[in-house]
């Protein structure tokens, strides 16, 4: 998409294309011949997962869409008969609900992957915030797709969130009947939410145009964090990558269909077989696990405006990390004790991700009671959350930016090429060097 | 300079281009395109408000003879739960008790009620926390409890204990007859 184009038209129809529309000359120079560092790890494959899991929700939801009813009285029942009547209709929506199970993975393995090797760093800041973009867009996506169904979970869950905008001092509660389109959540909300839950994807495809496009900027990160120097540094996306990332999706869509056929319904809820009832809610109310970890920083704070606050900012936060991280090096592979913190930040999102989905009253440690703290049992989902929420901050607001200035990083290499061609010493053990000096 | 202001076209004007006239003009336009906007935006944002037939659907009248002593009654109103429990004496003289109790939304048990019919409690059932829906007969305080995130409200309705900021909200409703409520 930038730079000087490799593309020479073989055909006649080719040459008349590509004076007037160069298609063919954008899909060759970015599938094709874009130069892509040589060391990218298995960790880069998920962009292209990612492609192919907006792809599948896109074929799916249309298709779903032609059987949906977004009315109060026929929202269940139409998903029912979609299970029940209409043909392969089972297989289709579940491939669609864990459709969006298997997006948040490949989403966090994605931005995880950024985290570790520095892909937010310049020049890449605004690659980094498109896809903070897209991952606040699917989270409005998935959301609003949960409550369709219109079981017990779906309503209370959109209940419980939009409530959250009452949080806010005075215009929240005119914010949350405008949402609502009525005093409660009702049929006008379910219009609406199945209207924006049909546009969403739309706008997700449009900012993963610009991403891309970004990408194809700046170039691929690696797991050096190194920026390419030269030809030798590269090979061409096709067919290395697209190989590479075609196993990946092999090896993916293994999982999914394992999920689909063999346990479609266990990362659900079974509560939401139920059908809606304003009047009563489920005594353990929590939402799709990809939302654990905020739904826990909320349940954290004891102040409602603080805990709505907090949640929204652990996302804000991510906006600002290309200037949060001080450091000159990219990738954690080089920074050592920064690297630790990193794994730590990992477990801290599990434990979020763990507490969200119990109680807040629930013993960490079962049956030890150990002693009030404040408000709480010590050994209380309370309290777990409240360290793992402090420590999730700590680590972009503290962390990041002192490592940056204090740590001593170890010495990066020159080029991709120099740890895989050079003869150091301190050749990291397994790298395939110089196979032909080996037995 | 100020003939040319008059006359001469400014393009070509030797000394013509007046800045603070283009400026002016510059300036006005943009404002004129950015209230047209808003003007075409306001409807695409107003839509979303309730209809007015929600607005016309919005009060409900309700026969108290069908409430027993010590029992509730949850009704839908404007999409919402709405309780109406006829409470006993004994959750009456507890909830009076606690008048003088640390309350984080202070309010006498007789505001919350109508005057002279302290057995009639008419709230709307959503928690303030989150909007979950209480049950009666939970918590700590005799009154409801959130299953939500765990709020604790007494017999008068009050919040107790609990991530809720205020009382449960008294409804506007008016007594037609000793036994017939119209709310809303």
């Amino acid at each position: 998409m930038s730079g000087h184009s490799n593309y020479i038209p073989k055909t006649g129809f080719e040459r008349w294309l590509d004076a007037r529309l160069p298609i063919a000359r954008l899909a060759y120079d970015s599938l094709v011949d874009f130069p892509t560092p040589k060391n990218l790890n298995y960790w880069y494959t998920f962009g292209g997962i990612l492609a192919l899991c907006l792809g599948i929700q896109l074929v799916t939801g249309i298709v779903l869409a032609m059987h949906y009813v977004p009315h109060v009285d026929h929202a269940f029942a139409s998903i029912e008969r979609i299970m029940r009547d209409v043909n392969y209709g089972w297989l289709i929506r579940y491939m669609h609900s864990n459709g969006a199970s298997m997006f948040f993975i490949a989403v966090y393995a994605h931005m995880f992957r950024g985290l570790y090797y520095g892909s937010y760093k310049a020049p890449r800041e605004l690659l980094w915030i498109l896809g903070c973009v897209i991952y606040l867009l699917m989270m409005a996506t998935a959301f609003m797709g949960y409550v369709l169904p219109w079981g017990q979970m779906s309503f209370h869950g959109a209940v419980v969130i939009t409530n959250l905008f009452g949080a806010l001092p005075l215009i929240g509660q005119s914010i949350t009947t405008w949402l609502w389109g009525g005093f409660a959540v009702d049929n006008a909300t379910l219009n609406r939410f199945f209207s924006l839950h049909y546009l969403m994807p739309f706008m997700i495809a449009g900012v993963v145009i610009l991403h891309v496009w970004a990408l194809h900027v700046t170039g691929n990160n690696n797991p050096t964090g190194v920026h390419v120097q030269s030809k030798a540094d590269t090979v061409p996306f096709h067919p290395y990558y697209t190989v590479k990332d075609g196993f990946a999706i092999a090896l993916f869509m293994l999982m999914f269909a394992a999920f689909v056929f063999f346990s479609p319904n266990a990362l659900g809820h079974p509560d939401n077989y139920i059908p809606a009832n304003p009047l009563v809610t489920p005594a353990h109310i929590v939402p799709e696990w990809y939302f654990l970890p905020f739904y826990a920083i909320l349940r954290a704070v004891p102040d409602k405006l603080m805990g709505v606050l907090l949640m929204f900012g652990a996302i804000a936060v991510l906006f600002i990390l290309p200037w949060l991280d001080t450091s000159r090096v990219r990738s954690l592979r080089y920074r050592p004790t920064t690297r630790m913190y990193f794994f730590i930040f990992v477990v801290a999102c599990l434990v979020l991700g763990f507490c969200g989905g119990r109680l807040p009253d629930d013993y960490v440690i079962p049956g030890l009671k150990s002693f009030q703290l404040l408000d709480a049992d010590l050994n209380s989902m309370v309290w777990l959350s409240r360290f793992a929420t402090a420590y999730y901050f700590a680590y972009f607001l503290i962390i990041l930016p002192v490592m940056g200035l204090t740590e001593n990083p170890l010495s990066q290499p020159k080029s991709i090429s120099e740890p895989v061609l050079s003869h150091s010493a301190a050749l990291p053990v397994g790298a395939a060097a110089s196979p032909e000096k080996r037995g | 300079m100020a003939d040319s202001v008059t006359g001469a076209n400014p393009e070509h004007g030797a000394d013509g281009d007046d800045p603070s006239r283009r400026d002016f003009i510059h300036i006005a336009a943009g404002v004129a395109a950015l209230g047209a906007a808003a003007t075409v935006a306001w409807p695409v944002v107003d839509q979303m408000n309730p209809a007015g037939d929600t607005l016309a659907l919005a009060s409900v009248e309700f026969d108290l003879t069908k409430v027993q002593l010590g029992q509730s009654v949850t009704i839908k109103w404007r999409g919402k739960p709405l309780f109406i429990r006829h409470r006993t004496g004994a959750e009456i003289a507890a909830a009076i008790k606690d008048d003088k109790a640390v309350l984080r939304d202070p309010a006498t048990d007789e505001v919350r009620h109508k005057p002279g019919k302290a057995e009639w409690l008419v709230l709307i059932g959503t928690c303030t926390h989150l909007g979950c829906v209480p049950t009666f007969g939970g918590g700590d305080y005799g009154g409801w409890f959130c299953p939500c995130h765990g709020s604790h409200y007494d017999t008068s309705g009050r919040i107790r204990k609990g991530p809720a900021p205020t009382n449960l909200e008294v409804p506007e409703y008016a007594f037609l007859s000793d036994t017939v409520v119209k709310v809303g």
